[in-house]
C-alpha cells in the first residue's frame, strides 16, 4: 500500500490542456446550439468498432490515460447506446457489422451525434468498398464530424469530439434563434 | 525420421530463414501432417490459393525441429473434398471452414458450418476465386448460426456482442452457464471481415505492405516486416544491415507498447485502476518517444520494401534509450506492487488456466503459449537478421493462468527494453533502405516474424507486372481463439473479461 501511495505521489498530476475544436472536421450541423451546450458539460460516448484494424481503438484507449484525462473534461465512455449522446464509429463498415451498427444507432436516444474516426471511417481507407465492406461510415449513418488519420492521434480525436459538441460559428453568432 | 525425409526432398523457400517448400499429392498430404504432429510440430497457417496454372491448391506452413515447411497440395479434383487435419491440429478446423467460405474448397472434416461468411455474400460466391462483385453496395442482412446447444437442468445462455461494452473489436460470445459458472463458451467471429485478402490482389506488390500493416493495427510492424520479408525473399534482395536492425527496434517498441497497455488493462480488469493509470501513462510515453525518434506514434508505415521508410531521427537514439531505461525501472516498481497486492493476486492466480498438455494438444502459440510451457519464440528458435546476434532470452512460465500470462509480459518487457538498448548501441551505419525489384510472375515468398502476440506469417505470390496473385496474412490469434474457449471452462462469467484480456487476441487479424 505504501509503495502504491508513494508512486501516486511521485508521479503527481500529469494531465494536459485539451485541444480546441476544429471546424474543418465538421461535416454537418445537426444539433441546436443550446442542446450542444448541455451535452458539452457531461457527454456520454458509445464507441463502435464497425470493422477497423484496431489501430484507432488503441488511440481511443489513450484518451483515457492521465495525460488526456478525458473524464476530467466531463466526457466518458458508456457501455450501452441507450446511455449515449455521441457514437464514435471506427473502421470501414464491414457488411457483417452493418446491421449491428444501424441497431446501435437506433438504440441511441435523440438528439445524438455521430463522429466517424480514422481514414477508414472517413473514406473507407485502404480497405475501400467490396463484397465485404461498405466503406465510409457515412454510407450507413448520418455523420456529424469526421476525423481523418491512420490512426488519428488522441489530440485529433479529442478535437473531433469537442467540435461535435461545440457550436458552429454561424450558430453561435445568432443567439436569438435558439429555439 | 520420416520428417527428415520430407525436409530432405524440399528446396529452400525464399523469404524467412529456415524454410523449405514441398509439393505433395492429396494422398500424401495427411501423411506429412501426421509426421509433423508426431514430431510435436506446429501448424503455422493453412490457406488455399491457385498455383501458377490455376489449379486450386491447399497450402500449409508447419514448423518442427527448428525448420519450417511450406507445403502445397494441388487438387486435381476441386469438387472432391480434400482430407481434413482437424484431428491432428485442432486449430485447423476454423482455417478449413474459412477456406471453404473464401474459395469453395471443402475438407472432409465434419464441421461444415460457415466461419468467416455470415450473410454479406451468397454461398456460391468465392471471393478469392471469382472476380470482384460489380455492385457490392447492397445492404447486408442477418443470418442464423447453428450454435452448439448445452442442455440440462438450470443451464442458460448469455449472448454477448458483436458490440461489446468497452472499446473492443467486434465479435460474439455465447456462454452456456449454470449460475455464474461457465459450462461452455462458443465464439463466433468474422464480424470484422472486410475482404483483406481480395483487396491484396488489387494493390501493386510494392505498395501492399501498407495493407499488411493494417491487418491488425496493434501488430503493424510484425505484419509489415513479414510481408516485406516475403517480397524481398522472392525478389532475391538482401536488405542493408541498418535496415534489419531498425526493423528489430520497431518490433521491440511495438512489443513494449502493447505489453504496457495490456498490463494496465489487466490491472483494471482485476479492479485495480491504479495499474491502468500508471501503465497507460508509461505507454503514452513510449508512443511519444516513438513519435520523436521515428515520426509515428504507432509504427503503421515505418517498414517499407527494401528496409525502412525513414531513418532514426538525427540524435534520436539517446533520448529513446534514456526513456526506455526509465520505463524498465518503473515497470519493476509496478511489478512489485502488482505482486504484493492481494486483490490482484487473488484475481490473477488460477484464473483461465490452460495446462501445458492441453496447450500442446491445441497448439497454443506465442505469448500465451509461453505462459503454458510452450517454449517457442521465433526470435531465438528461428531467428531472422538481426536476432541471431541479439541472443533473445526466451521467457517461459508453466502455470498457464492469467498470472502466468502477466508474468511473461513483465519479463518480456524487461527483455525488450534490454534489446532496444543493445540495438541503439550497436546500430550499424549505412543506408536504411535499398531498391527492391518487382518479382517475377509466379514467384512465391514467405515471411515469418515473432510479433508481440506470437508468430505472424505472410505468404505472398506474385502475379504479372508487379501485381499480387495471392497474399495470405496469418495472425497467431487463429491458433489461440479456440484455446480461449477451453480456458474459460469452469471459471465464472465475471472473470471472462480478465481472462480474455490476458490473451488479448486480434479480431481484425483473424477475420481479415
Amino acid at each position: 500500500m505504501l509503495k502504491t501511495l508513494r508512486q501516486i505521489a511521485s508521479v503527481g498530476i500529469v494531465s494536459e490542456q485539451p485541444p480546441r475544436p476544429d471546424e474543418d472536421l465538421r461535416i454537418r450541423d445537426s444539433l441546436q446550439a443550446h442542446i450542444r451546450a448541455v451535452l458539452g458539460r457531461a457527454l456520454c460516448i458509445r464507441h463502435i468498432d464497425a470493422g477497423s484494424c484496431n489501430g484507432c481503438e488503441l488511440e481511443i484507449h489513450a484518451l483515457n490515460n492521465p495525460l488526456y484525462n478525458l473524464e476530467g473534461l466531463g466526457i466518458r465512455f458508456v457501455a450501452s447506446p441507450r446511455h449515449a449522446d455521441l457514437l464514435l464509429v471506427t473502421g470501414p463498415v464491414s457488411k457483417h457489422m452493418e446491421v449491428a451498427l444501424r441497431r446501435t444507432y437506433e438504440a441511441t436516444p435523440d438528439p445524438k451525434l455521430v463522429v466517424a474516426l480514422g481514414d477508414c471511417g472517413c473514406t473507407g481507407g485502404i480497405f475501400g468498398e467490396s463484397y465485404a465492406s461498405r466503406g465510409r461510415v457515412s454510407n450507413v449513418l448520418p455523420v456529424d464530424v469526421a476525423v481523418p488519420g491512420c490512426p488519428p492521434s488522441p489530440t485529433r480525436i479529442l478535437a473531433g469530439i469537442l467540435t461535435a459538441i461545440s457550436s458552429a460559428p454561424a450558430a453561435r453568432a445568432a443567439p436569438g434563434q435558439l429555439t | 525420421m520420416a520428417l527428415q525425409t520430407w525436409f530432405a526432398n524440399s528446396p529452400p523457400q525464399p523469404g524467412a530463414p529456415g524454410l523449405c517448400a514441398l509439393t505433395v499429392s492429396p494422398d500424401q498430404w495427411r501423411q506429412v501432417a501426421q509426421d509433423f504432429a508426431a514430431a510435436a510440430g506446429r501448424l503455422l497457417a493453412l490457406w488455399a490459393s491457385a498455383d501458377e496454372r490455376g489449379t486450386p491448391t491447399i497450402r500449409a506452413a508447419f514448423l518442427a525441429e527448428q525448420q519450417g515447411l511450406l507445403l502445397s497440395v494441388p487438387l486435381a479434383r476441386p469438387d472432391v473434398p480434400y482430407p481434413g487435419i482437424g484431428d491432428l491440429f485442432p486449430a485447423a478446423v476454423r482455417m478449413q471452414r474459412a477456406i471453404a467460405d473464401l474459395t469453395g474448397l471443402r475438407s472432409t472434416d465434419s464441421d461444415a458450418r460457415p466461419w468467416l461468411r455470415h450473410a454479406a455474400w451468397p454461398a456460391g460466391y468465392r471471393p478469392l476465386i471469382d472476380p470482384p462483385l460489380s455492385a457490392p453496395g447492397a445492404q447486408a442482412d442477418l443470418d442464423d448460426y447453428a450454435f452448439v446447444r448445452v442442455e440440462g437442468d438450470g443451464v442458460h445462455e448469455i449472448a454477448v456482442g458483436p458490440v461489446h461494452a468497452g472499446t473492443i473489436e467486434p465479435g460474439h460470445f455465447r456462454f452456456s452457464v449454470v449460475g455464474e459458472k461457465v459450462l461452455r463458451l462458443e465464439e463466433r467471429l468474422g464480424f470484422a471481415h472486410k475482404g483483406i485478402e481480395q483487396r491484396f490482389t488489387q494493390l501493386p506488390i510494392l505498395d501492399a505492405h501498407r495493407l499488411a500493416a493494417r491487418v491488425s493495427g496493434d501488430s503493424a510492424v510484425a505484419f509489415a516486416w513479414a510481408y516485406c520479408q516475403a517480397l524481398e525473399g522472392m525478389a532475391g534482395e538482401e536488405i542493408p544491415p541498418r535496415a534489419a536492425w531498425l526493423r528489430a527496434l520497431y518490433l521491440e517498441l511495438e512489443r513494449v507498447a502493447n505489453h504496457l497497455g495490456d498490463l494496465g488493462a489487466l490491472g483494471n480488469d482485476a479492479g485495480f485502476a491504479f495499474g491502468l493509470a500508471q501503465f497507460s501513462r508509461l505507454k503514452e510515453g513510449v508512443l511519444r518517444a516513438s513519435h520523436e525518434a521515428l515520426g509515428e506514434r504507432y509504427l503503421m508505415d515505418a517498414i517499407a520494401p527494401g528496409g525502412t521508410r525513414r531513418d532514426l531521427a538525427r540524435n534520436g537514439a539517446p533520448p529513446l534509450g534514456r526513456y526506455l531505461r526509465e520505463i524498465a525501472d518503473e515497470v519493476l516498481r509496478l511489478q512489485m506492487i502488482y505482486d504484493e497486492h492481494e486483490g490482484v493476486r487473488d484475481r490473477f492466480n488460477g484464473a483461465g488456466t490452460v495446462a501445458p498438455e492441453l496447450a500442446a494438444r491445441l497448439g497454443l502459440t506465442g505469448l500465451a503459449g509461453r505462459a503454458s510451457a510452450q517454449a517457442f519464440d521465433l526470435r531465438s528458435d528461428l531467428p531472422c537478421k538481426p536476432y541471431a546476434q541479439l541472443s533473445v532470452r526466451k521467457i517461459i512460465r508453466t502455470d498457464g493462468d492469467v498470472a502466468a500470462r502477466v508474468a511473461v509480459r513483465f519479463d518480456e518487457l524487461q527483455e525488450s527494453c534490454r534489446l532496444i538498448q543493445h540495438i541503439l548501441g550497436a546500430l550499424p551505419d549505412g543506408p536504411h533502405c535499398t531498391h527492391v525489384r518487382v518479382p517475377a510472375d509466379g514467384a512465391m515468398g514467405a515471411g515469418l516474424i515473432e510479433g508481440w502476440r506470437g508468430p505472424v506469417w505472410v505468404a505472398l505470390e506474385a502475379g504479372p507486372a508487379g501485381t499480387i496473385r495471392r497474399c495470405h496474412p496469418h495472425d497467431p490469434s487463429w491458433q489461440n481463439w479456440p484455446v480461449l474457449e477451453h480456458a474459460i471452462i469452469g471459471n465464472i462469467v465475471p472473470d471472462f473479461p480478465l481472462i480474455n484480456k490476458s490473451f488479448n487476441l486480434s479480431y481484425s487479424g483473424h477475420d481479415l
